[in-house]
This record gives structure tokens, C-alpha cells and sequence, in this order.
């Protein structure tokens, strides 16, 4: 079986690597090949860039060679996929190489693009880029004080990154002597400061006590710079000394240019993680390029890929697929520079995020160097 | 003009007003969505953001299997 992984993020990594180890008797005999497709030689941790926004990390330690992470017998290539022909089984690249398959998994991610929000981009920072990141520590640290405004668009990867922004941007004001002459203001686009109800219940009486004010229903519509004011769907107006964006995301334009999914989604089969449609048998999707309705965040590229990896090793060894993906997620929750919690859920269990705490932001900083394992498929 | 459906049954996190509002985002006016949701809050809730938006509700309704359907016109 010839198995293409077209991405070279979270997802297709740890599916590559887990699939990799299990069907290692069927590569070494030709059996099973696995090739894998990036558009770039580096693979990037990208929940480090909250703290590289905080000052308290430096883009180089996020960063490893892609081949690097790869089991062996993986044959690796850095050359971007430009066309998609899933009826004939092949892609076309960069390159203008073609590669054949019998089964695809398409694990492109998703972009942040502020500039679908009119003066967004030129008006605000952000943390979704290692430049982006360091923009931001630079801003942050030349604060001397104002209203520091947080607006969030729609849909955005890393669901927890507005509540861990504010807090981590409080503790960073507090240390630097600045609290009392600093205003937060936290918006967000439904009707209370997180999408998940009970992590809703627990932050909100927290900015209460730290005293961050937050205004919910709020949609950003546009930004306007000359009178440094972010506007909403809903009618709303919110001054702003400093901007801080969870920018709106798309999926990757290859995606969209191919037809496979509107905004660069692909619609997939929420238990099996195929694509839907006719030409879905063969082609499975993880990570931020699927449409489910599920976070778009490393832990759920990571438990898809493992869910996938296992049944396409078990359609190999024995015919069949052994499980059905739970929807299942795990998101750390930073509360500011030294403590944290966590949210775990799946399609059917809501998450019951406990009182944050530093043990549960030591087990994070040693995730986030322990994330490398992960990516290898061992953790 | 034309429909689509979101299925936000078992969704937590965005959920299912966050699903739809980053749907209504590739709608033309005029256009319809019918919201799949098994969160017994989206009864609530779309029609709060609808209202203070100003979009259109069309209808709401719970079928036999607990999901609520719940239809929404963009009309800006």
C-alpha cells in the first residue's frame, strides 16, 4: 500500500510516525511505503508562541528539521502539493513531480488572515507567527500603560489562546509595576467570555477578581486606526490603546484552489475521518483542515492521528478499521505566568475544568518540551 | 439564494453559535442555514446573536432524537 501524507505539521507527523511503527514489518518488505509531503524542511511548535510573546521563550526553540522527527523508512520531501487529482489517485507538486497513492491523508493546517478584518492587520499583534510573536513581545514590553483591548475572529485555531493571552498579559503589566495605570478589556463573539460553558463559569468570576472588564456578543467588523477604535457586527465601538487579535483563519488556499472545501475545510466524516464525497474512500483528513465543528488544536490533530494511524495499520494487518474517532480533546488552560488548568472533552462529554493550578503549569512547560515525543509518536 | 446545513451536534468547543456565525461569514444575503445542535443552549442563544445582530430567525424545532434544528437567514 502506497500512503501519501500531504503535510508535515502535528497531524500528519504524528500519523505518519505512529503508522510508521506499527506496520514496520510491511515497509521493511516492500509491503507498505510511506511518503510524506511539506511545504517547508522545519516543523514548528506552535503552542510556544504564547511564550514567546511573553518574553519567556525565543522562536529557534520551537523549532526542529522536519526530516529529523521522521521514523525511518519514511521517505521524506519537501516540495508543496499544487493539485489535487483524487479521482486518478495522484498529486501534482511544486516541482511538477507526481506522486501516486493508494491511500492520501491531507493534514495542511489552517492560517491566521487578520486581513479579512478591515485595518486589522496593520492596527494590532498577534501571537500565530514566530514573527508575529516577537512583534508582540516588542509592543507589549514598550506598554506604559492604557487600555489593552482583546477582540477575537472567527474561526480561529487554539480555542483557549484569548482567555491565556489576557491572563498571561496581566501577570506580564503586574510584574512590570503597570496595573494601575492599565485597563483590560477582553470581547468576545458569544454570549459569554468562552465557548466552552464551564471554562465560561470559571474565567469569567476570574477576570472579576483580577478586574478585567469583558463585553460579550462581540463580533469584530472593523478596525479603525485613525480613531483607534474596533468596531462589531452587533453595533458595538471599543477604544484601544493596544490592540491584541485572535485573527480569523482559513484553510490552506491549496485546498480551496482544488475544490476540496470551502474556506479551505474539507467536509469529513466525523467517526472515521474520511473525506466526504465520492472520492473520500481512500482520502482521510486531520487536524485543522477538517470542517468538524471541533477545536482547531494540536490535541485534536494529535488523537485523530493516532485514531487514524491505528485503523489504517489494522486495514493493512487484518481488513478492517478497529475504532471510531471520540471527538476526543485535551487543551492546557495557562491562567497567567504560574498556574494553569486544563479542558478535556469529546463529542459527548463536556469538559469540567478544575481551579488552576502550578502543578498543572509545571506537567504544561514540560509538555512543551516534551511535545517532540509526541510528534515522534512515542508519548 | 441557497441553504446549508451545519451539523454542531456534539460540539463543545467552538460550539455550536461559534459554528454558525463563522458560516454565516461565507453567506450571501438571503441565504439560509439550518444550525444541527444538540446543545439545548443554541435555542437560546442563536436567537439572541440573531436578534442583536439583525439577521432573521425562520424557525425552531426539536425532533424526536433531542437535536435541536434551527434555521437562520442572513439579511445583512
Amino acid at each position: 500500500m502506497r500512503i501519501l501524507v500531504v503535510g508535515g505539521g502535528m497531524g500528519g507527523t504524528i500519523f505518519a510516525n505512529h503508522l510508521a511503527r506499527r506496520i514496520h514489518h510491511e515497509m521493511k518488505t516492500g509491503k507498505a511505503r510511506i511518503t510524506m509531503l511539506s511545504a517547508s524542511h522545519e516543523h514548528v511548535y506552535q503552542p510556544g508562541w504564547l511564550y514567546v510573546a511573553m518574553g519567556r521563550a525565543t522562536p529557534d526553540e520551537l523549532v526542529r528539521e522536519q526530516q529529523s522527527l521522521l521514523e525511518p523508512g519514511i521517505e521524506f520531501h519537501v516540495d508543496p502539493v499544487e493539485e489535487f487529482h483524487l479521482a486518478e489517485n495522484h498529486v501534482k507538486c511544486k516541482s511538477g513531480k507526481v506522486h501516486e497513492y493508494d491511500l492520501i491523508v491531507i493534514s495542511t493546517g489552517s492560517r491566521p488572515l487578520p486581513e479579512k478584518i478591515p485595518g486589522l492587520k496593520e492596527n494590532s499583534i498577534n501571537c500565530y507567527t514566530a514573527e508575529n510573536a516577537v512583534e508582540f513581545f516588542k509592543q507589549l514590553s514598550g506598554f506604559k500603560g492604557g487600555r489593552i483591548v482583546v477582540t477575537v475572529g472567527l474561526p480561529h485555531k487554539c480555542p483557549m489562546i484569548p482567555l491565556e493571552i489576557t491572563f498571561a498579559m496581566y501577570d506580564f503589566i503586574k510584574d512590570r509595576g503597570l496595573l494601575d495605570k492599565t485597563e483590560f478589556y477582553y470581547t468576545y463573539p458569544i454570549g459569554r467570555v468562552h465557548s466552552l460553558e464551564n471554562v465560561a463559569k470559571w474565567a469569567a468570576p476570574e477576570f472579576d477578581r483580577m478586574g478585567v472588564k469583558y463585553e460579550t456578543l462581540f463580533n469584530m467588523k472593523e478596525v479603525d486606526g485613525k480613531n483607534a477604535q474596533v468596531l462589531s457586527e452587533e453595533g458595538g465601538a471599543v477604544k484601544y490603546d493596544l490592540l491584541v487579535a485572535v485573527p480569523p483563519h482559513k484553510g490552506q488556499e491549496v485546498i480551496e484552489k482544488n475544490g476540496l472545501g470551502e474556506n479551505g475545510w474539507i467536509p469529513t466524516n466525523r467517526s472515521s475521518l474520511h473525506m466526504e464525497g465520492e472520492h473520500g474512500k481512500n482520502v482521510l483528513v486531520l487536524g485543522d483542515t477538517t470542517n468538524l465543528p471541533i477545536s482547531k488544536a494540536g490535541s485534536t490533530a494529535h488523537f485523530e492521528a493516532e485514531t487514524a494511524a491505528e485503523n489504517v495499520a489494522a486495514v493493512i494487518k487484518m481488513g478492517r478499521p478497529v475504532r471510531s474517532y471520540d471527538g476526543k480533546v485535551f487543551c492546557f488552560i495557562e491562567a497567567g505566568k504560574d498556574r494553569a488548568t486544563y479542558a478535556m472533552f469529546d463529542y459527548k462529554t463536556p469538559p469540567q475544568p478544575k481551579a488552576p493550578t502550578g502543578a498543572v503549569h509545571a506537567f504544561k512547560m514540560s509538555y512543551n518540551k516534551l511535545y517532540w515525543a509526541t510528534a515522534r509518536g512515542l508519548l | 439564494m441557497s441553504e446549508r446545513v451545519v451539523d454542531a451536534r456534539g460540539s463543545f468547543c467552538p460550539g455550536p453559535l461559534m459554528e454558525l456565525i463563522s458560516n454565516m461569514k461565507m453567506m450571501q444575503v438571503g441565504d439560509t442555514l439550518e444550525l444541527l445542535s444538540t446543545d439545548a443552549g443554541s435555542a437560546a442563544d442563536v436567537p439572541e446573536w440573531v436578534k442583536k445582530v439583525g439577521h432573521e430567525m425562520v424557525d425552531t424545532e426539536q425532533d424526536g432524537e433531542g437535536t435541536w434544528h434551527i434555521r437562520v437567514r442572513k439579511a445583512k
